[in-house]
């Protein structure tokens, strides 16, 4: 099977999350956070936040969602039972708190293959409601060939 | 969290480290709470029938580990972690310890590297990890 290496350069319609309270609340318990400030509106809002923070990791919150359409992109022909995750770079800028919308977009970065794996990179860029990046991802998936 | 790092005044040489042990449900509150409800990590008979040993971790949730051994360290400052990279290795499972060790490779303006893995047994679940700290 050809890599779809004129995919390259392919972006994928932007995707509008609105962080809530209680999202940031069952993400951080899910990840077993205990600083208050993912936790307690109270602690948040005494420490100068205008409402509870999101952990750095809740970027897969907001996210990955924008990865649904391309994973199940004919275009990119990705074999979703043969997928794992190879590794996996964020870098923040501005804080998220509960209340922000952010607006995710995904674009398709490199293909290619060895060893009969098949490896792509996808980077995702959000952006809050006053348009500053808030997080760049890098995210490397490896696909197993059907031998 | 570290024994000898000052809390959100990390130095070269300081280490880091947090352990944690995931209960048996903790990808399912994680599927759930991410939204990554792949049947790798939540079905055990699915995660069988595709040559798993049973259901996995996800990964996101072993690096979420990374991310908070280094939030500790800098004070609990959520806006600390400037950049974290990190490279997928062997399964992560539940009911086994994970541990995440790692230290300050160096500080320059105003950025600290720690250099981190997190492992289970002898398994590197998470390895080459790198974090980039404000601390300035």
């Amino acid at each position: 099977m050809a890599l779809p290496i004129d995919k390259i350069g392919k972006r994928y319609p932007p995707l509008l999350y609105a962080v809530g309270r209680e999202k940031i609340r069952e993400y951080a318990e899910a990840v077993g956070e205990t600083n208050a400030l993912y936790l307690d509106l109270e602690a948040a809002r005494a420490a100068g936040y205008a409402d509870l923070v999101a952990p750095p990791m809740f970027v897969v919150v907001y996210a990955s969602r924008a990865f649904f359409p391309a994973l199940f992109d004919p275009e990119l022909e990705i074999d979703f039972a043969h997928l794992v995750h190879g590794a996996q770079e964020f870098h923040w800028d501005e804080l998220v708190v509960a209340g922000d919308e952010i607006t995710t977009t995904l674009e398709f970065k490199e293909t290619s293959e060895r060893s009969g794996l098949r490896f792509d990179v996808f980077e995702s860029v959000s952006l809050n409601q006053r348009g500053q990046t808030v997080s760049v991802g890098t995210w490397k998936n490896i696909i197993r060939r059907e031998a | 969290m570290s024994e000898s790092a000052t809390p959100g005044a990390l130095a070269a040489g300081d280490s880091i480290a947090l352990s944690v042990t995931p209960d048996r449900y903790v990808t399912v509150r994680y599927a759930g709470a991410s939204g990554d409800f792949n049947p790798i990590h939540i079905d055990e008979q699915f995660a069988l029938e595709v040559g798993l040993p049973g259901r996995i971790l996800h990964g996101l949730w072993s690096m979420a580990q990374v991310a908070r051994a280094v939030g500790a360290a800098a004070g609990d400052d959520p806006a600390a972690l400037k950049s974290l990279s990190v490279q997928f290795r062997g399964m992560g499972v539940m009911e086994q310890e994970m541990t995440v060790s790692g230290s300050v490779s160096g500080v320059e303006g105003g950025v600290a590297s720690v250099k981190l893995e997190a492992t289970q047994g002898t398994t590197k679940v998470i390895k080459g990890a790198v974090a980039e700290v404000r601390v300035g």
